[in-house]
């Protein structure tokens, strides 16, 4: 909205400038450019750049040492034939449907709890959201721990309490595996969402629940045909940010089950970080990213038009 | 919740008392594993090895498990300075830039400014993961590889699209009519940013500042990618290395010694200044 109304103050402080002292009014909006000047150097040198590069890198055969030689889409057709890329990637979307479900079972609950205005609910909020701020690197080495089968807390847990006949390694085999990871996202990231999901809560006239009370609407008529298609952009920023956050998994992956058990859960990301900096093949590496950096952008482009499609209007 | 007070006081004591067991009890998880580790990293190290059944130390309080974080490799210390290092230099930077970039969008008008504008927010929507590679090419190229100073230019970059956006916002939102005010009694451009705006707009570099550091402090990938020598390793890189068995047997208590490291700046940051933090949020939720 500011920015719509910006424009039209600068057309016509522009047309006024035009007609008259033009030079002048122009050379001082112009240290505008010094102000911003220091941003777009960085952005430029360590984003715009290193992107074209990647593009131009995924051209070519390129080894850390030695030069590196043209070979036109080569990469690509290998990429078509790189079953434990598609493999990877399949596990990847798996575990992006998964878990975006399991922080949404979570995070909505919990959004219609702490919304409410009820004393103790600020520090609620804030226990939930504690784990948010510890970082993804912190949170996979401290459940790292708690998952092991000797030193850790679930198995013996388990054993002690007479569950299992024996400690049972909970990160031998994919599934146990996997879901603990998910339990562990879940815990890291729902007080996101969950606050994400309040600030759209909050965003509903309370007038209009009254009034749908007093026409006699029950609760789960007024969550459906009043607070979900109020909250429709707030829900596509939580998924996008949640499906995102998702398809570039690798921390918990690579600290916590080093793509284990036998390879079954590496992530694209990982496979990448696998191909470029393990076997430093940096341009098929390179080739990979930018199939990895398309599917995440028409991905993206597919929830916004999904969400953004006004259904009710 | 008001009106049932009156109408029903049994009822709702009730509901008082069940909501609030479920708050409490779902607080409890949240919380529990950040408390459990904290709790057993002061367990005598025979003990730490152990599963945490009870979570607390039973054999006495030591802070063994710490001092032994000085026996891996370069040292956690080390680590840890070089963690110090990066963060606060990139809250520094990240500031400053977006100061000065947030003015420079909110107050002039020049050729290509909304394209400027547009580029630096697009880059939201890119994967810095897949462009590491380059990134590090272009270090090497710098003589800025496995150098701190290379892996801050890097964290200020990814850090400044939501920065000078929360800039321009905070900018947007001070009166004109205060500039003009200051420029009539003869402030020249700098001095007006620095002695009339910048109190002004302190909640938003509050807020820049707090995102900066959380998220430069927790950096894995880039981290990992870029710092190869030892000597250069940030803290969750370095914890890594220990937990991964890297130098011998896995030493849990060191683990959990840690972890709490780690996590303890966040928590007290994120604790004293929530207001802002949730305001970061919101900001980026409701545009």
């Amino acid at each position: 909205m500011s920015s719509i109304s910006a424009k039209s103050d600068r057309d016509a402080g522009a047309q006024a400038a035009a007609a008259k002292a033009r030079p002048r009014v122009d050379r001082s909006q112009w240290i505008g450019l010094l102000y911003i000047a220091p941003a777009i150097i960085l952005v430029a040198i360590f984003f715009v750049i290193p992107l074209v590069m990647t593009i131009w890198m995924s051209l070519h055969n390129w080894p850390l040492m030695g030069g590196h030689t043209f070979i036109g889409l080569d990469n690509y057709v290998a990429i078509t034939k790189d079953t434990r890329f598609w493999n990877a990637l399949k596990f990847t979307l798996y575990y992006t449907v998964i878990v975006t479900i399991a922080i949404f079972a979570v995070a909505f609950p919990l959004a219609l709890f702490v919304e409410k205005p009820r004393p103790l609910n600020g520090l609620y909020r804030t226990a939930f959201f504690m784990p948010v701020v510890v970082g993804f690197a912190s949170a996979s080495l401290l459940w790292a721990w708690l998952l092991n089968v000797d030193a850790g807390l679930f198995s013996p847990a388990a054993f002690r309490l007479g569950l299992t006949e024996k400690k049972f390694n909970l990160l031998a085999t994919f599934d146990p595996a996997f879901w603990s990871i998910i339990v562990m996202v879940v815990w890291k990231v729902a007080g996101f969402t969950m606050i994400i999901l309040m600030t759209g809560l909050q965003s509903i006239p309370g007038d209009l629940m009254e009034a749908a009370k007093i026409d006699g609407a029950s609760g789960w008529q007024r969550f459906t045909s009043i607070t979900l298609p109020l909250m429709r952009r707030t829900l596509a920023l939580a998924l996008i940010l949640s499906v995102a956050g998702s398809i570039l998994a690798f921390d918990q992956f690579y600290i916590i089950l080093r793509g284990g058990p036998r390879n079954s859960t590496l992530t694209a990301v990982y496979w990448i970080f696998n191909q470029s900096f393990v076997s430093f093949k940096l341009g098929y590496g390179a080739a990979l990213s930018v199939v990895l950096l398309v599917i995440l952008v028409v991905i993206s482009l597919v929830q916004l038009r999904l969400l953004r499609n006004p259904e009710g209007t | 919740m008001a009106t049932t007070t009156n109408t029903a006081p049994d009822r709702s004591i009730g509901r008082f008392i069940s909501e609030h067991s479920i708050g409490l009890f779902l607080s409890a998880i949240f919380i529990a594993p950040i408390f459990w580790t904290f709790l057993s990293s002061l367990k005598r190290p025979p003990e730490a090895r152990q599963p945490p059944l009870p979570p607390w130390p039973t054999t006495g309080v030591s802070f063994e498990n710490y001092a032994a974080l000085d026996t891996f490799g370069a040292g956690l210390w080390h680590s840890a300075q070089n963690s110090i290092f990066v963060s606060v230099s990139s809250v520094v930077l990240t500031a400053a830039i977006s100061l000065l970039a947030g003015y420079g969008f909110s107050r002039f008008r020049f050729p290509l400014k909304n394209l400027f504008f547009v580029m630096i927010l697009s880059t939201i929507m890119i994967p810095f993961q897949s462009i590491l590679t380059p990134i590090f090419l272009l270090l090497a190229t710098f003589k800025l590889q496995n150098t701190l100073s290379g892996l801050v230019l890097v964290y200020v970059t990814l850090q400044l699209p939501f920065s000078i956006f929360m800039m321009r916002n905070a900018f947007d939102a001070v009166p004109k009519e205060i500039e003009e005010a200051a420029r009539i009694d003869g402030a020249r451009s700098v001095a007006l940013l620095t002695k009339i705006m910048l109190p002004l707009v302190w909640p938003g570099i509050v807020t820049v500042a707090l995102f900066a550091f959380l998220n430069t402090w927790n950096e894995f990938i880039a981290a990992l990618v870029l710092m190869t020598d030892q000597d250069k390793f940030t803290l969750p890189i370095m914890m890594t290395a220990v937990q991964s068995g890297r130098f011998g047997a896995v030493n849990w208590g060191a683990v959990q010694a840690g972890v709490t490291v780690m996590m303890i700046p966040c928590l007290i940051l994120f604790l004293l200044l929530q207001r802002f933090y949730i305001r970061g949020l919101t900001a980026g939720a409701v545009k």
